[in-house]
């Protein structure tokens, strides 16, 4: 796979951290009832990373939960995942306003696959969608609340979101397939 | 066209695909926690339960298994069907056949019987206890409860007491554990050990006494008296001197061993009345219903790998 162009580096993840910190707390008028989730693997570092953010802002305490969609996805006939991560909801979501996180937003099957997760586990108040990138190509009537950066691409380009908790770097890049 | 996935004995799957099996029940023993205790995933599947013996945990189990991955069930039992109307049991397999299943799970006292019916059926066949042979998901679960309970596999020491002649079981953990990296013993008198049992690696004792006071994990075998036909233990009496778990035997167990049972058990013949009866005062010690309860997500797991 060859590197085409860096999209992001981690100053400006950094700052897409803080505004979408920002937009969040605005739109929430604060952070009281808001839960995260981040989508397995890279959604929840970001999950982390953004409700750490908001602690600072509001100076409150937010709880972060993890979702594995292995299980809700609609195309396991086509893939074989034998890497199953774990799901730790470990508190009552009836009624909150649950943050989802995710690092890339696509085809919107995975979201699809998070929100009839998500309501297994109860039955929130509202459910907002934060990506990091948003690379186009919907199948599903599904957008996202707050976007890191729209990145048009083409079906034959990647995009590799790598994050310090588990590559050591903070970076967005678009390949080539 | 990629080749189905039968699951007749655990020989061809590696260390790496066990470890994925049983990290896939992990996933599946979280869902059991939810209160929605059911996903999607096999939405649209159907599955036979194809009983030619019988059975409460495992066919149950599967059953349990199947719905919570919101697959479609049958139980088929053979009394009740066309077979008692002469019809023979692979002319039976083809009309199932041709009522268009995803994956059929099997259970026949015949040994080897499984296995002629998994070459002559097109879809994924699930062996729910082979004769005498094979029962990997009882294998599996039993794996899984060990590594749940000790954290760790390599070296831990099993003893497995019983009727290792007639016991499926017997054969799948020790093929499985020995693979798991597992130090397997067995306990049995010379007329419950099977010819040519030297190809199992596993050192042979006569007297439970020998292995009580050193093993993690103390495995009781049901006496198989429906696959016995002819007598192979003098006595009762004989038994409990042996080979039975009782209190005073359970007083000799090292602490933080655990002990174990397929089920059914027969009170009185490998595990003492008063030893079960402490099954709630000492639940950390006596996992028969913990096999029972990983039972479901382990067979969750083996579901979900055959038909994905």
């Amino acid at each position: 796979m060859r590197e085409k162009a860096t999209v992001l580096n981690a100053d400006d993840i950094e700052r897409i951290i803080k505004r979408i910190s920002h937009e969040i707390v605005e739109r929430n008028k604060g952070s009281e009832n808001l839960i995260f989730i981040g989508i397995q693997k890279k959604g929840v570092p970001l999950a982390k990373r953004i409700k750490e953010s908001i602690e600072k802002i509001t100076n409150s305490e937010i709880k972060l939960g993890k979702l594995d969609i292995s299980f809700y996805r609609d195309d396991v006939n086509e893939k074989i995942k034998s890497d199953v991560n774990i799901t730790d909801i470990p508190f009552e979501i009836k009624g909150k306003d649950i943050i989802l996180v995710d690092d890339v937003l696509f085809t919107g099957r995975t979201i699809r696959a998070a929100m009839d997760a998500i309501m297994d586990f109860g039955r929130p108040q509202s459910i907002q969608l934060v990506v990091l990138i948003d690379r186009g190509h919907r199948e599903l009537p599904i957008r996202a609340d707050y976007v890191g950066k729209n990145l048009p691409t083409s079906l034959n380009e990647f995009v590799e979101v790598k994050l310090s908790e588990t590559d050591n770097e903070d970076k967005v890049t678009i390949c080539w397939i | 066209m990629v080749e189905k996935k039968d699951i007749l004995n655990l020989d061809k799957f590696s260390i790496k695909e066990i470890n994925d099996l049983m990290n896939m029940a992990d996933s599946f023993t979280e869902i059991l926690k939810r209160d929605v205790k059911k996903v999607p995933v096999l939405r649209g599947k159907t599955i036979i339960n194809l009983f030619f013996e019988p059975s409460t945990r495992t066919k149950v189990s599967f059953e349990i298994a199947a719905k919570r991955l919101s697959a479609d069930l049958i139980n088929f039992s053979p009394n009740l069907s066309s077979l008692k109307k002469g019809e023979s049991e692979i002319d039976t397999l083809k009309t199932i056949n041709a009522m268009k299943i995803d994956l059929v799970i099997i259970r026949h006292s015949d040994s080897g019987y499984i296995n002629y019916f998994a070459k002559n059926i097109p879809v994924p066949v699930i062996n729910a206890g082979d004769g005498k042979h094979e029962h990997p998901t009882q294998a599996l679960l039993d794996l899984y409860t060990i590594y749940k309970n000790f954290s760790k596999l390599e070296g831990l020491k099993v003893a497995i007491v019983g009727d290792i002649l007639n016991s499926r079981v017997a054969r799948s953990d020790i093929k499985l554990f020995n693979k798991m990296g597992l130090d397997v013993k067995v306990v049995a008198p010379s007329m419950l050990i099977p010819q040519n049992f030297s190809c199992f690696n596993a050192k042979i004792h006569s007297n439970i006494e020998e292995v009580i006071s050193e093993a993690d994990v103390l495995y009781m075998l049901r006496m198989q008296f429906e696959r016995q036909d002819k007598k192979f233990y003098p006595s009762t009496k004989e038994y409990n001197e042996f080979l039975s778990l009782n209190l005073s035997r359970l007083n000799k167990m090292k602490k933080d061993s655990i002990i174990m049972h397929p089920g059914p058990v027969n009170r009185g013949i490998e595990i003492s009345d008063e030893v079960m009866e402490m099954q709630e005062i000492v639940k950390d010690k006596i996992k028969i219903n913990t096999q029972v309860a990983n039972g479901v997500a382990v067979r969750m797991a083996v579901l979900y790998y055959a038909l994905s």
